[in-house]
């Protein structure tokens, strides 16, 4: 996946919704826990190259989706109507109380993002950031 | 000595939500603009210990179905169709001036198992489902049934369900609505009886699914044997968001028209008019009117919406919990409130 230099749609959005540190531990298994429409990472870091798991585990009693991409498919998917997401990698929605999992291989280092885009999640504050280092 | 106190700074009928496919990437009908809510028009009476909660769901167009979710202080006794003109009567009646007790006990409810349906009605083109659970319960539970809820509904539905597990949802068909001859901004009244110890509004769910920024209109009308005593996170005053329009004796002509309306009968011989209008940004609103019918208590901080943050101790509390502690934990929850300002409008008139 290629990273893209800037979000031109959504940059001021960007940034992490609940202004935590930059996450410190590398992963490739990367689990974000939502409650009250809000996801429990704000960064998750991820090492280029290599299969990244993202697990969604959803407590609330509605809906939500977990987009993993640069700023033109987050652009995308903010304005895009697909009712689930099941079998594109990085795209995944999860359903109340329920858990789903997508992957994602990073082919460059940089910044990705991740977020829900059902109608106003975005908004709300549903979004994060992915820093792929080497 | 009456008192309505005021706490501002702290950090809110209808839950809008849509009846139909529970699709993802789908949209609310309601702020989409398909189908809108008008401006709110609620009236909470209280005599003899027992609310009598009137609201209306007005037809603002658009096609399809869409709902609400009311929370309720209480297990209601009956839900049934408001009378046509006790909301527009009180309107006239106030324009010419300016123009639960105990909540139901909280209970494990509140956040595991399922929404219990308690009673089902069906009011013109409104079935109306009273639910007991907690908040993720009944918000699965609407989910389940077809209502897009916003982002926001599962902390709301969490601040309410704390208080009590009680939720009236009410999907509306637009579709059979148009066909029982219902035009853009007629209402469908139902009136809700509710025993409990005081009467009791919520507010903050007025302001679910709204930015921030966005405003929210709403009268809400009081009818109490006295001159009550309110209470609410959000500032009352002049120029706030929740300001008195109206406070006096209800005139025997008012209550003569409210007692020969439909559902009626249970209106006193004499009582106090209270219009408390609902005027600002969504983000101000931030909890809900707690109300003492008998103007002589502080009305229930828990009520009013204080002190209910997750993991709050000694949460849930009654409704009806001793004034005295409840000042107490007024003025330390205004106190550790950045910019919180605590304001106690003591001049009205003693009842």
């Amino acid at each position: 996946m290629r990273l893209a230099a800037f979000w031109p749609v959504l940059a001021l959005a960007a940034a992490p919704a609940c202004g935590s540190a930059e996450a410190r531990v590398t992963t490739t298994d990367a689990v974000l826990d939502v409650r009250w429409s809000a996801f429990s990472e704000s960064s998750v870091k991820v090492p280029r190259g290599v299969p990244i798991t993202f697990t969604i585990r959803n407590d609330d009693p509605i809906g939500h989706e977990l987009i993993v991409g640069d700023a033109a498919l987050q652009s995308r998917h903010e304005k895009g109507t697909e009712p689930a997401h099941e079998d594109r990698p990085g795209e995944v929605t999860v359903g109340p109380g329920e858990t789903a999992t997508t992957t994602v291989t990073f082919a460059e280092a940089g910044m990705a993002y991740f977020a829900c885009h059902l109608p106003g999640h975005y908004r709300y504050g549903m979004r994060g950031v992915v820093h792929v280092v080497r | 000595m009456r008192r309505v106190l005021a706490v501002a700074g702290a950090t809110v009928a209808f839950l809008v939500g849509v009846a139909g496919p529970a699709v993802a990437c789908g949209g609310l009908i309601g702020p989409n603009g398909a189908v809108n809510l008008l401006r709110t028009t609620t009236f909470a009476g209280y005599h003899d210990g027992v609310e009598h909660y009137v609201t209306s769901f007005a037809f603002a167009g658009g096609g399809g179905a869409f709902g609400s979710l009311t929370p309720l202080p209480g297990v209601p006794t009956k839900v049934e169709r408001g009378g046509d003109w006790t909301l527009q009567r009180l309107i006239r009646e106030t324009t010419a001036v300016a123009e639960s007790a105990r909540f139901a006990a909280p209970t494990a409810l509140a956040s595991k198992g399922d929404a219990e349906v308690i009673m089902k009605v069906k009011v013109d083109a409104l079935d109306i489902t009273v639910l007991k659970g907690g908040g993720k319960a009944v918000g699965e539970w609407a989910t389940e049934h077809g209502f897009r809820l916003p982002p926001d509904a599962p902390e709301v539905l969490d601040f309410y369900a704390r208080r009590s597990p009680i939720f009236l949802a009410a999907a509306f068909d637009a579709n059979e609505a148009k066909k029982r001859g219902q035009n853009i901004g007629d209402g469908t009244p139902v009136h809700i009886t509710i025993p409990t110890a005081n009467p009791w509004v919520p507010l903050r769910i007025l302001a679910l699914g709204k930015d921030a920024r966005e405003r929210v209109e709403a009268d809400v009308y009081l009818l109490t044997d006295r001159r009550p005593n309110l209470l609410s996170t959000t500032r009352i005053g002049t120029n706030a968001t929740l300001s008195i329009e109206y406070d006096d004796a209800a005139s025997e002509s008012l209550l003569r028209d409210l007692r020969d309306d439909k559902t009626g009968d249970w209106v006193p011989d004499s009582g106090w008019l209270t219009k408390v209008t609902v005027s600002g940004p969504a983000g101000d609103l931030t909890g809900d009117l707690a109300i003492d019918a008998n103007g002589v208590q502080e009305p229930s901080m828990v009520a009013a919406g204080f002190n209910i943050a997750p993991g709050s101790p000694g949460f849930p509390q009654p409704y009806d919990e001793s004034p005295a502690p409840a000042i107490a934990v007024a003025v330390m929850a205004g106190s550790l409130l950045t910019a919180a300002a605590v304001s106690s409008f003591r001049g009205r008139r003693t009842a």
